[in-house]
């Protein structure tokens, strides 16, 4: 890079009048919400309120602990598996790697049918219900994250350790760990962070008795229509969550020595009977326990008295018996796809115009803060942007709430964050010499961006787009305080189906589930093969 | 202590590696394989370490058949191309890791690192980070590493590879001493065809 600026660079002002955009948006819904939870969870009597209450204690409590369990047994589980993979060559590897993410981009109601599917009716209600589906769903984190920097560490420091007296165990434990403290670490912060804001998880396998701080801010703010409580608890939730991020930050620092790292998949195949048998259990115990839950739902969903068939999938084009709403649930699938379009149209601009603001704006502090901003709202919970857009939206002079825009735009602004990470680093990532060629064949700037910057970010920007309208289709959080009463959307329909009593309804909330599973890895088949087009 | 490697075969995929190859290395004598970069010099010493499985054929210690044996029962040392220090550690600390797998008390571990670092001439290194070590120091102290828990056989995988001239003509001498004087049974691979000359003495050309 000269220090001097070419004369192909992009005007200075260019950057940040493209943030303009993104930037009011962020301010409108985002900011301002907070803002309005701010302005009443703040007031003295609101705080007091809450402080007294011993309740919140025990749920500020009962929040923590369950999350650092689960994150616990997180790693317990996935850890053989990360290894495995990591470590050894084996056939099936990238398939492997591969499948262990479906859990992780189920939308959390689905999980939560599936889990308690699959787990005998006397775990209904149970702390331990609540970490299992933590567990299946976060699986996927630890061997991403963790089993990527692993299989980066050059495997001569473990060899070296074994040559000098340390079993393959003992290896793993007193040199890869360490030396991967840095991965380990930040998977750790971002399964706790899942974990401690998980709400649909909680509400639909708690049940009343295990409420965490999501799950009480949506009982005041829904039910008692506390709203001052609810806002105090989001600003505890809030402040809880920053904490968090912050050690995210610190600990994403601390990576392997450089000298530490190459980049090769791992070449050893297992040859000892010991390794070949730890491969093999450890891939087909993990894959097996994550494939069970899905299984088992769609098998219950097919259970009908007497057999099995298609009877709850037929049922869920009629109105719901023993209801006085006559609503389909299947209708609900076309509010859910206009909003997830909806959203992921904004989204997409909006993340658009966002990460070309990160490319164009100089590098330092401004464009630091500019792209931290930008994902604040993958930070916050999902409940904490619903209460604020119900509160600041909810009352003169902008009263929307009833209006069919709230949810696709929680939705656009929940998944903002996935198109500008995805896309960012790709037109950051493009070398300035291909403009410079472009330019000496006779190309304009603007044409220099349609023809060289447009096609090589392509990918990346299906794959935001994507992300966005899979986000939007599973969302349920913000969705819960924003949707209405006679268009919900899937995940509210399958909640609402499993808060009745009876088999019937389990049953339509179960092949619902299948359903929404199965849109779900449509979207994200489709958008693989647009992406991998050309 | 002597190495007996007995008709060792080792396939990847497609291509034979090491094709029968078997040699003998008398106890306290130094054996250099010499051949070019990758005719299957350091698979040999992983096949020796025990690091890779072999498709065919044994290796002994002593008389021993250790084939079947995993790594860090083998009482080897192995000294890599480029040392493989643990960052997370400092220079006292690894050079004692060998002695803490083989639970010796604090005192004696100490004890032998001192007398290790008098050795190849660093004394007084221990609380040293390895990041600040040169690389002829940290070469040195991989092969202090590597003799710590007294090993019955101590391999090297081209431990100079990555020096410089001088450094690497100072230091071939002084390696190929300190294990004469410790009577150390030891395999080295190298391509330099002076280094083999010096150091070994007996030559395996690959």
């Amino acid at each position: 890079m000269s220090a001097r600026r070419s004369p192909l660079a992009p005007p200075r002002w260019l950057g940040w009048s493209l943030a303009i955009g993104p930037l009011v948006a962020l301010a409108l819904f985002f900011v301002w919400p907070l803002v309005a939870i701010g302005s009443r969870g703040l007031r003295w009597s609101a705080v007091r309120h809450v402080l007294a209450d011993h309740g919140v204690a025990r749920v500020a409590w009962f929040t923590l602990w369950q999350a650092a369990v689960s994150t616990a047994a997180t790693f317990v589980v996935a850890l053989p598996l990360t290894a495995a993979v990591s470590r050894f060559a084996f056939r099936g590897r990238r398939l492997v790697i591969a499948l262990v993410g479906v859990p992780f981009v189920l939308p959390t109601v689905v999980v939560a049918t599936a889990i308690s599917a699959t787990l005998p009716r006397s775990w209904d209600g149970t702390v331990r219900a609540i970490i299992v589906a933590h567990v299946f769903f976060n699986v996927a984190v630890v061997v991403r994250t963790v089993g990527a920097a692993w299989t980066q560490l050059d495997a001569r420091y473990e060899d070296a350790a074994r040559t000098l007296g340390a079993s393959r165990v003992t290896a793993a434990r007193t040199i890869a760990l360490p030396l991967l403290r840095g991965p380990i670490l930040a998977a750790s912060a971002i399964v706790f962070l899942f974990t401690f804001t998980s709400f649909g998880v909680v509400r639909l396998l708690g049940g009343p008795r295990h409420p965490t701080l999501e799950v009480e801010i949506y009982r005041r703010a829904a039910q008692q229509v506390d709203l001052p409580a609810a806002s105090a608890l989001g600003l505890v939730q809030l402040v809880a969550v920053i904490a968090v991020l912050a050690l995210w930050a610190r600990a994403g620092r601390r990576r392997p020595p450089a000298s530490a790292l190459r980049n090769r998949p791992p070449a050893t195949r297992a040859r000892r009977p010991a390794e070949r048998s730890f491969v093999f259990l450890a891939t087909t115990v993990t894959m097996v326990a994550l494939a069970l839950p899905i299984a088992r739902l769609v098998e219950r969903s097919l259970a009908v008295p007497g057999g099995h068939g298609l009877a709850w999938y037929r049922s869920l084009s009629s109105a719901g018996r023993g209801t006085t709403r006559a609503l389909r649930p299947l209708a609900a699938f076309r509010t859910s796809l206009t909003t997830a379009f909806i959203s992921c149209v904004i989204a997409t601009v909006v993340g658009a115009l966002a990460a070309l603001a990160l490319t164009y704006t100089r590098r330092g502090r401004g464009r630091g803060l500019l792209g931290a901003g930008l994902m604040l709202p993958l930070g916050t919970s999902a409940v904490t942007i619903g209460l604020g857009l119900f509160v600041a939206f909810g009352q003169a002079p902008l009263d929307l709430r009833g209006s069919a825009i709230m949810v696709p735009l929680a939705h656009a602004l929940i998944g903002i964050p996935f198109v500008v990470r995805a896309l960012a680093p790709t037109l950051q990532a493009i070398d300035p010499r291909l403009h410079d060629a472009a330019a000496t064949l006779g190309a304009s700037r603007w044409q220099t961006f349609a023809l060289i910057d447009v096609p090589l970010a392509r990918r990346t920007l299906i794959v935001g787009a994507g992300m966005a309208f899979a986000v939007s289709l599973g969302e349920f959080g913000a969705t819960s305080f924003l949707t209405r009463r006679s268009t919900p959307t899937v995940p509210i329909a399958i909640a609402n189906l499993l808060a009745r009593p009876g088999r019937g309804n389990v049953g339509q909330a179960q092949a619902l589930a299948v359903l929404l599973a199965g849109v779900v890895t449509v979207v994200f088949v489709v958008t693989d093969r647009f992406a991998e087009a050309r | 202590m002597s190495l007996d490697v007995d008709s060792i075969v080792v396939r990847f995929a497609d291509r034979t590696v090491l094709d029968s190859l078997s040699f003998t290395v008398a106890s306290g004598s130094i054996t250099c394989v010499l051949g070019p970069s990758g005719c299957g010099k350091s698979t040999l010493l992983r096949v020796v370490a025990g690091l890779l499985v072999p498709d065919g054929g044994r290796v002994r210690i002593d008389g021993v058949d250790v084939t079947a044996l995993a790594p860090h029962r083998r009482h080897v040392g192995f000294v890599f191309q480029h040392d493989v220090l643990f960052p997370h550690l400092d220079v006292g600390e690894n050079i004692a890791f060998g002695l803490r797998l083989a639970r010796v008390a604090r005192a004696g571990r100490a004890a032998r690192v001192g007398e290790l670092l008098e050795l190849i001439g660093l004394p007084g290194y221990e609380r040293r980070e390895v990041a600040t070590l040169s690389g002829g120091e940290a070469q040195r102290v991989a092969l202090a590493r590597a003799l710590a828990p007294s090993p019955k056989v101590v391999l090297l995988d081209e431990p100079f590879g990555a020096l410089d001239r001088d450094l690497h003509d100072a230091l071939v001498p002084e390696v190929r001493q300190l294990l004469r004087a410790l009577g150390t049974t030891a395999l080295h691979v190298t391509h330099d065809r002076d280094e083999a000359a010096v150091m070994g003495d007996q030559l395996i050309t690959l």
